[in-house]
C-alpha cells in the first residue's frame, strides 16, 4: 500500500485553541499538497473542542495510509499558542522543529483563578532542551501585515520553508481559500512569517 | 485525467452518496455525522430530497418510506442516534427494502463528543444486517455506491459505519461520476412485506436468516476485504476498519514478517479468515472497541479444529476502550512478544492549565444558568440534557446528563421518588423537539412538580447550527412554519409557561421565582439567539467596557465565567476583551456600575 518515497513524507502537527484558524492553516497545506501531486491525510478536532478548547490537527504529507501521527513521529509542530505546544509535544520526534506563536490565549480556568498559566519564557526554555524552537509573536506580525486574523497564515508562511511543497503552490491555495478582500493582507502575513524563520 | 480533491471525510461521504444515486436523505445532527447533510443541503444542483428530521427514529422512517417507494435513501445519525431509531430498524431488517437503504451511523471511539462509545457493528449483528466499516475517507466514498447496490440486491437495509477519524479526517479524494438517470418512485402494495403482522413477521424472520450465508459469501468477494499471505510468516494480523491502516503502517515501517487480512465488511469473510488461520501459528486481531472480529475468528478456528493462538482484547493485548493508532499497535506488539521495551519518557514536567471547552462569550445559556442558580440555590437538583449547555456543568446547574430528552423525565423520577428539594431541569430547543416533548407530556400527565427550562437559542448549535421546527426554515433555507414552543407546552397541558429574555436578569429571575412557587409542571422558555448564529445573521450589539475608576476589584463579573471578562492582577481591575458580544449581563451583575456600554 505505502508507495510514497520517504523523502517526500512530512508529518506535521498544528496545535492551538479553537477559533485560532488551525483548520484553515491545515486546509491551505492540504490543498497545496494535492496540487503538488502528493497524497495527504489529516485529522481534525471538531465539535466539543471547538468551544475555546484545546485543538490539535495531524497532517501527513506523502502519506497514503492513516491520518494519525504516531507518538514521536511528527517532523514539525506548528503551535499557534505557546501552552498548547507542551500539551501535544509527545507526538514530536526528538530533535524535531517547533514553530511557536508566543502570544498566549488565557483559558477560563486561569481567568477564574482555578489554574496558573505557565511562564512563556519557561515553556520555550524547556522545549529548547530537546527540540529546535523558532519563536516569535505571530499575532503582532499579522497585525503589522494588516490584520490580527491573518495570524494563522503568517504561521503557515513561517512553516513554508520546511514543507515539500513549492512556495508558489501554497500562495495559490491561500488565494483560493481566504476571503477575496483579505488576500493581500494574508499574502503579506505569509511573506513576513516566512522571512521571520529564514532570518532566525 | 482523474479529478482529485482535498476534502473532509464527511464531504467525501456526501460525494459517495451522490455517486450512488441517492434520492432521499434524512437525518438528525450528531457529531461526527452532521457535515454529511450540511454538505448535501448546500449543493445548488440538487436532484434529491433532503431534510433535517426532528429525531433519528423519524428520520429512519422517512428513509424507509422512500426505499419502499423504490428509490435509494439514506438516514444519517451518530451512534447513539441508532438507539432512538432502533425500533423501526430492527423490524425493517425483517421487512427489507426495495430501493437501497443505508443507515449511516457514525461511531465515536474515545467519546470525543459523545456520552458513550458503543460499537454500531453490534447492532448490525443484532439486526442481522450487513455493515460496511471504511478504513479511509477514499474507501468510505467508494463503498457507498456499492452499499446501495448491495442493499438492493438482497433487498435489505445496510449499515455504513464511519468513525470520527474517517468523518473528521481529511484526504485527497479521487472522484467518480454522479449518475444522471434515477428511477421514478413506485410504491408496490406488497402487504406481506410492509405489514408486519405476526404471520408475516414469522415468514420474514425465516427469510432474513436464509439470506445470511449468501450475504456473507457476496461480501467475502467484495473489494473491502483483502488477504495478503506472506510465505513463511507464522504471524497473521487481522485489521478491521480504520484500525487496519494503523496496523498496516506499523508492519510496513518495522518490516514485520506477517500475513495481513484487512476486513471492511460484516458478516466477516469466513473464507478468508480460514485461509489465514491455516497458514499461521498466531493471529493478532486489531480492531477498535468491541471484539467483534475476534469473537468470530475464535468461533471459526474452533469449528475448523485449528490450534492457532488468537490474540486480541480477551487476553488484554488490545484495548476494548477508546480509539487505536499506530502507537497502540506497537504497544500491542510489545506485549505480545514481551519485548520489554520501556516507553521512552515524553513530554515535559511543566504544569499546564486545563483548557476545557466553554460556553462562548455572551452565550445566553450562561446567563440563564446564572439566574437559575440565584433563584433555586445550591440545594436544588439540576437535571440537564445534551447540547452546548451541558457545559453549564461549570455553572453548577448541570447535575445529570444521560441521553437526548432525559432531563425532564429524570426530573419527574426524582420528584416521584419523594425528593423534597426543588428540581429545575434544562433542555435545549432542538433536544426538546427531539425527545423532550414526550417527557414533558408525561411530566404534566403524571403531575410532576418540577420546573422545566427550555434554553431556546433558536438553532441546533452544538452540532453546527442546523435548523429545527422552531426556527422557521428548512435544511435548504426554505421558509416553513415556525412552531411555537410556548403554544406547544400549553397544548400539552403545562399550567405555567413563561417566555423570557435571559439577558434581562431581573425578568428571568422573576419568572424562575414564579415557576418555583407554582404547584405542578412549570415551563420557563429562555429565548435568545445563539451568539454565533446571531453574529452570522448580522446582529451587532454595542460592546461593554470597564471604568477602572469605578471598579472595586470584587471579581463578581469574573466569577460569572464569561471568556471576555479578564482580571488585571496588577491594577486590581476587571477588563473586557475583544471577545465581548455585547450581551450586557456582566453590567447587570456589577454592583458598582463600573461596566458600561462603550461609546461609539
Amino acid at each position: 500500500m505505502s508507495q510514497v518515497e520517504n523523502n517526500r513524507k512530512f508529518d506535521l502537527l498544528i496545535t492551538g485553541v479553537g477559533g485560532q484558524g488551525a483548520i484553515l492553516a491545515s486546509d491551505i497545506i492540504g490543498k497545496s499538497a494535492v496540487a503538488a501531486g502528493l497524497p495527504i491525510r489529516a485529522a481534525e478536532t471538531h465539535g466539543m473542542a471547538q468551544r475555546g478548547g484545546s485543538v490539535v490537527n495531524h497532517i501527513r504529507i506523502g502519506e497514503d495510509l492513516g491520518s494519525m501521527i504516531p507518538k514521536k513521529g511528527a517532523d514539525l509542530m506548528l503551535a499557534l499558542e505557546p501552552m498548547e505546544t507542551v500539551r501535544y509535544v509527545e507526538f514530536l520526534k526528538d530533535g524535531g522543529v517547533i514553530i511557536v506563536n508566543t502570544q498566549p490565549v488565557i483559558p477560563v480556568t486561569v481567568t477564574s483563578g482555578l489554574a496558573k498559566y505557565p511562564d512563556v519564557s519557561e515553556i520555550l526554555d524547556v522545549l529548547s532542551e530537546k527540540y529546535i524552537v523558532k519563536a516569535f509573536n505571530a499575532d503582532e506580525l499579522a497585525f503589522e501585515a494588516g490584520s490580527k486574523l491573518a495570524m494563522n497564515v503568517a504561521m503557515v508562511g513561517a512553516l513554508s520553508g520546511y514543507l515539500p511543497i513549492p512556495k508558489e503552490t501554497l500562495l495559490e491555495s491561500i488565494k483560493a481559500l481566504v476571503p477575496q478582500k483579505t488576500i493581500e493582507v494574508n499574502i503579506r502575513a505569509f511573506e513576513m512569517g516566512r522571512r521571520k524563520v529564514e532570518e532566525s | 485525467m482523474t479529478m482529485r480533491e482535498y476534502m473532509l471525510g464527511n464531504v467525501a461521504i456526501a460525494r459517495g452518496l451522490l455517486e450512488g444515486g441517492v434520492q432521499v436523505i434524512a437525518g438528525y445532527p450528531g457529531t461526527p455525522s452532521s457535515e454529511i447533510i450540511d454538505t448535501l443541503a448546500c449543493r445548488e444542483d440538487r436532484d434529491y430530497y433532503i431534510e433535517w428530521s426532528v429525531n433519528e427514529k423519524v428520520a429512519m422512517e422517512v428513509a424507509v418510506g422512500a426505499a419502499w417507494a423504490g428509490v435509494r435513501s439514506v438516514v444519517t445519525m451518530k451512534h447513539v442516534g441508532l438507539n432512538v431509531a432502533a425500533d423501526p430498524f430492527m423490524t425493517l431488517a425483517y421487512a427489507g427494502t426495495k430501493g437501497g437503504l443505508i443507515a449511516l451511523v457514525a461511531d465515536d471511539p474515545s467519546c470525543h463528543s459523545s456520552q458513550n462509545e458503543q460499537d454500531t457493528r453490534r447492532y448490525a449483528q443484532f439486526a442481522l444486517v450487513p455493515c460496511f466499516d471504511p478504513s479511509t475517507p477514499q474507501e468510505a466514498k467508494d463503498m457507498l455506491p456499492y452499499a446501495f447496490e448491495f442493499s438492493e440486491k438482497f433487498e435489505i437495509p445496510v449499515i455504513f459505519r464511519p468513525t470520527t477519524r474517517i468523518s473528521h479526517g481529511k484526504s485527497d479524494i479521487e472522484l467518480g461520476d454522479i449518475p444522471v438517470e434515477k428511477p421514478a418512485p413506485n410504491f408496490e402494495k406488497l402487504l406481506d412485506r410492509w405489514v408486519m403482522l405476526p404471520k408475516n413477521a414469522r415468514l420474514r424472520h425465516t427469510h432474513l436468516l436464509s439470506i445470511q450465508q449468501p450475504i456473507e459469501d457476496a461480501l467475502a468477494e467484495s473489494p473491502w476485504n483483502s488477504l495478503e499471505l506472506k510465505s513463511g510468516a507464522n504471524l497473521g494480523v487481522i485489521g478491521a476498519g480504520i484500525a487496519s491502516v494503523y496496523a498496516k503502517e506499523a508492519i510496513v515501517e518495522l518490516g514485520i514478517e506477517a500475513s495481513f487480512l484487512k476486513i471492511g465488511s460484516y458478516p466477516v469473510p469466513k473464507k478468508l479468515i480460514l485461509e489465514l488461520l491455516k497458514t499461521v501459528d498466531a493471529v493478532l486481531v486489531f480492531e477498535e472497541l468491541e471484539p467483534i472480529v475476534e469473537e468470530q475468528v475464535k468461533m471459526i478456528a474452533q469449528e475448523a479444529g485449528l490450534q492457532v493462538s488468537i490474540l486480541g482484547k480477551a487476553n488484554g493485548f488490545v484495548s476494548r476502550e477508546g480509539e487505536l493508532d499506530v502507537s497502540a499497535f506497537l504497544e500491542t506488539l510489545n506485549k505480545v512478544f514481551d519485548l520489554k521495551i520501556e516507553p521512552e519518557p515524553t513530554g515535559t514536567t511543566l504544569e499546564l492549565a486545563p483548557r476545557p471547552p466553554s460556553l462562548c462569550a455572551g452565550c445566553s445559556h450562561r446567563a440563564t444558568f446564572y439566574s437559575m442558580r440565584k433563584v433555586f440555590g445550591k440545594d436544588a437538583i439540576y437535571p440537564s440534557d445534551i447540547g452546548c449547555y451541558t457545559l453549564g456543568i461549570q455553572s453548577g446547574t448541570v447535575e445529570t446528563t444521560l441521553c437526548m430528552g432525559s432531563s425532564i423525565s429524570i426530573a419527574s423520577g426524582l420528584y416521584h421518588a419523594g425528593e423534597k428539594r426543588p428540581i429545575c431541569c434544562s433542555i435545549g430547543d432542538s433536544t426538546f423537539f427531539h425527545t423532550g416533548m414526550n417527557s414533558l407530556l408525561n411530566a404534566v400527565f403524571n403531575k410532576a412538580d418540577i420546573t422545566v427550562t427550555i434554553l431556546d437559542n433558536r438553532i441546533t448549535a452544538m452540532t453546527g447550527h442546523q435548523p429545527n421546527p422552531g426556527v422557521g426554515f428548512t435544511v435548504t433555507g426554505e421558509p416553513t412554519v415556525q412552531v411555537s414552543l410556548a403554544e406547544l407546552c400549553k397544548a400539552m397541558g403545562a399550567g405555567f409557561v413563561s417566555v423570557v429574555d435571559p439577558y434581562k436578569l431581573e425578568e428571568i429571575q422573576e419568572a424562575f421565582k414564579a415557576a418555583k412557587e407554582f404547584k405542578g409542571t412549570a415551563v420557563v422558555i429562555a429565548r435568545q439567539p445563539c451568539v454565533i448564529s446571531g453574529k452570522r445573521a448580522g446582529i451587532r450589539k454595542i460592546l461593554y467596557i470597564v471604568d477602572p475608576e469605578k471598579c472595586e476589584g470584587c471579581k463578581q463579573c469574573v466569577k460569572f465565567g464569561c471568556p471576555a471578562v479578564e482580571f488585571d492582577e496588577e491594577k486590581k481591575c476587571a477588563t473586557i476583551t475583544a471577545l465581548c458580544s455585547g450581551c450586557g449581563v456582566c453590567a447587570q451583575i456589577c454592583k458598582f456600575e463600573a461596566i458600561q456600554e462603550a461609546k461609539k
